[in-house]
């Protein structure tokens, strides 16, 4: 008679039990198994059926990984692309819990400057080494200046004045920004995508790591990113400034009752994301060989999934999750084809959404728990 | 500019207290009349005609939108998508585009044989399903989410329609038969075909007017009714705070799902009648600039006012399709400037967005609500701005306190 007394209350909880289990699983878990299926997929494809390489006119069966290295090598190359703008959306994000839309089309501002730049100094393919890197570094800067002033600008028109009104506002100003500025660049430098100098021989191969060739391209990218996400991150924990960023991203109310200057240190926030995303544009500009107004568009949305990935509000996430989407983009591009990328990081930003809304290395944060 | 604003608000509410009880009956029959009068003020194949035609279907469309981003306050970016599989109910049930198949139900003797050709009435009501099926689909993924999330999440929807729709010529489905045609189009869509109506061609607008106005009648009456409801009501609270619905008993996942539903099918609708509009389904309309497009409708008219979304439908609809490419496309060349106005539209729209929501961000015409709740902030922010002490440490209370 005990048992059937203490028995029945147990009973309707075990299988709520259960499934709160199974969904912190499928929230630890899911996402890494979902990220890892893709390549783990084509390394065992490539391994077991082998992929056909041309060497010297003959059809030559391959069965290693070098092909799927060489994906990996595009891809992070082209993620590391990703992260410094992932890095404008997620700073921006954390601050002020705005998904600045206009991002990407600064980024591609930042390009438009960049090349415009060349054919004002006149730079051309045959330029002498110490010529090419001082001018280079020279645009950098100016197109660094030029795309963070733009950006502390659209704070200043569109943000500010909509601070305190519902969020949708400034989302929807932000989207509006986004228009304006693909239009600027339509008119700037007309509809279809214009082909740039290969200043720098992109496709070079500098040396082979196990039958991966690297390109003097990803060096570049690399080059100019991993200085500038250090110095970014020193900024952030070791400066005054950066500490009043991370104290207004935490509670705007209380920064200002400590005596911080949020407008500014927000300026300052929008100011660092917009140079970051200038760097990015010139990188990219020197790595594709052309530009197009509208890459910003499809370059804002894949940083944008690059920064939910990793977690928004967290430099280090932006960069993680640049790289991975920027591997998932180049094994999408080369096995199913580029026309699906779009739809297969689309993709992967849903499932992330409803696997682990906070990211790889996010906290938990009012929006997405 | 404002007290005037104000004035004349308050002589309209006089006026309007003054008219007998049946006024709004008698105001919307009238409009009803007009509407139904007013092809024949114009010829039957004016651009004016075929701009009002596409305006009024935009209004559809800006209504279905209105529900989910309006009244259940789900920022909705992918609305694209069901303007694409709309299109696509009428390409694939409504033309030769499944040629292996041979279905007639309801359609004019002179269809061709080949395909599937069902009457306009059964495909909209087929679009109106697939579009809610797709609605929930879109909709279950962004339940746990807020805010931006659910922003992010259509558009990713959106857009992965799309990229289907683009590259679907690749996709089989059976029979050397494909799920799109891409964009190339699926062409020679069936005109609609009532028995004993006028011949839908393109010389004659005026059935195809009556067709989207009766639509558009049809879509109104349910937003109102629907505004009204229990449901409507539901919406509103999720709106203004998730939480508090909740636990007042409002089912959270049903309401919100059927928000994305309902307004998911009038976009098909809407969607369905472009396509036999146009003549074809083509991949290429199915951009994201689309959807920001028909946001900005909602936007511009008044966020969850059906009559806003009405208004802004028809404005917007007249500005792209008429004024912009008829009568101002010239204007940046008269300023010696080379470019045609029509190119950068969507600036034109992105600028509209952005001044619409720092000088009037309730909208043309304003939901009641949302109204109160902009002005009571900007009149507590005035206090504080007013009490606020000067120097570099600004203390700022939140409004509840400001005012004690």
């Amino acid at each position: 008679m005990e048992t059937t007394t203490v028995s029945p209350p147990s009973l309707p909880a075990a299988p709520v039990r259960r499934l709160a289990a199974v969904r912190r699983y499928a929230g630890q878990w899911g996402l890494i198994a979902a990220l890892a299926a893709l390549p783990v997929y084509y390394g065992v494809h490539d391994l077991v059926y082998g992929y056909t390489v041309s060497v010297a006119g003959h059809q030559v069966v391959h069965h290693d990984l070098s092909n799927l290295g060489y994906d990996f090598a595009q891809g992070l190359s082209n993620g590391a692309i990703w992260a410094l703008i992932a890095i404008g959306y997620t700073l921006v994000y954390g601050i002020i819990e705005l998904i600045n839309f206009a991002h990407g089309d600064v980024f591609m501002i930042g390009s438009f400057t960049a090349v415009g730049l060349w054919s004002v100094f006149g730079l051309s393919p045959g330029e002498g080494a110490a010529a090419l890197t001082g001018f280079l570094l020279l645009t950098l800067i100016i197109s660094m200046i030029v795309t963070g002033s733009l950006n502390v600008l659209i704070e200043r028109v569109a943000y500010r004045p909509l601070r305190s009104a519902p969020k949708l506002a400034a989302l929807i100003t932000a989207v509006g920004f986004s228009f304006i500025l693909q239009n600027v660049g339509l008119l700037w430098r007309g509809g279809s995508p214009q082909s740039v100098p290969d200043l720098i021989g992109v496709q070079q191969t500098v040396f082979t790591i196990g039958g991966v060739p690297i390109q003097r391209g990803y060096i570049l990218v690399f080059a100019v990113m991993i200085p500038l996400v250090f110095a970014l991150g020193w900024f952030i924990s070791s400066t005054r400034a950066g500490r009043a960023m991370r104290a207004t991203a935490q509670d705007p109310e209380a920064a200002r009752l400590m005596g911080i200057n949020v407008n500014a240190t927000i300026s300052l926030t929008f100011l660092l994301g917009g140079m970051l995303a200038g760097a990015a544009g010139l990188v990219y500009a020197l790595y594709e060989t052309n530009v197009w107004y509208f890459q910003g568009f499809k370059a804002g949305l894949i940083a944008f999934t690059a920064a939910v990935m990793g977690g928004i509000g967290n430099v280090r996430g932006a960069v993680l999750g640049g790289l991975i989407i920027g591997v998932i983009q180049a094994l999408s591009d080369a096995r199913l084809g580029p026309q699906w990328t779009e739809a297969v990081v689309f993709g992967y930003l849903i499932v992330i959404m409803v696997l682990r809304p906070r990211g790889l290395l996010g906290e938990e944060t009012r929006e997405a728990g | 500019m404002s007290g005037f604003l104000a004035r004349l608000r308050q002589l309209q509410a006089a006026v309007v207290k003054r008219l007998p009880r049946r006024w709004n009956r008698a105001l919307a029959g009238a409009l009803i009349v007009i509407g139904i009068v007013l092809p024949f003020f114009f010829p039957p194949n004016n651009g004016f005609m075929n701009a009002t035609i596409i305006a009024v279907a935009f209004a559809v469309m800006s209504l279905g939108l209105n529900i989910v981003v309006g009244f259940a306050g789900l920022l909705d970016l992918g609305y694209v998508a069901f303007y694409a599989l709309g299109a696509y109910s009428l390409g694939w049930f409504g033309s030769g585009f499944f040629f292996r198949l041979h279905v007639h139900v309801l359609v004019s003797p002179t269809a061709p044989v080949l395909g599937v050709h069902l009457n306009f009435v059964l495909i909209l009501i087929a679009a109106a399903l697939i579009c809610a099926a797709a609605g929930i689909l879109i909709g279950l993924p962004t339940l746990r989410l807020r805010g931006d999330y659910i922003a992010i999440v259509t558009l990713a929807f959106g857009e992965i329609i799309a990229t289907v729709a683009v590259n679907g010529q690749s996709v089989p489905v059976g029979g050397g038969m494909t799920l799109t045609a891409g964009n190339l189009g699926i062409s020679a869509v069936d005109p609609p075909y009532f028995p004993g109506s006028g011949s839908f061609s393109l010389l004659n607008l005026r059935p195809w007017y009556w067709l989207i106005f009766g639509i558009l009648l049809l879509v109104l009456f349910v937003n109102l009714r629907l505004r009204d409801s229990r449901l409507g009501r539901a919406w509103v609270a999720l709106r203004e705070d998730e939480v508090a619905a909740v636990s007042m008993g409002i089912p959270l996942v049903k309401t919100k799902l059927l928000a994305y539903s309902v307004g998911a099918a009038f976009g098909g609708m809407a969607g369905a009648f472009f396509g036999t509009y146009y003549t074809e389904v083509n991949a290429s309309q199915f951009a994201f600039g689309f959807s920001i497009f028909i946001l900005a409708m909602v936007i511009i008219g008044g966020i969850g006012s059906i009559w806003g979304a009405l208004v802004g439908g028809l404005v917007l609809g007249y500005i792209n399709n008429y004024l912009i490419p008829d009568v101002l496309n010239d204007l940046p060349s008269k300023f010696g400037l080379h470019f045609q106005l029509i190119q950068v539209e969507f600036g034109i729209f992105g600028f509209l967005l952005v001044i619409m929501m720092v000088l009037r961000p309730q909208g043309l015409i304003p939901e009641r609500r949302r109204q109160l709740e902009l002005t009571a902030q900007i009149a507590a922010e005035d206090a504080q701005l007013a009490e606020a002490p000067t120097g570099e440490v600004t203390v700022i209370l939140p409004p509840g306190e400001g005012a004690a």
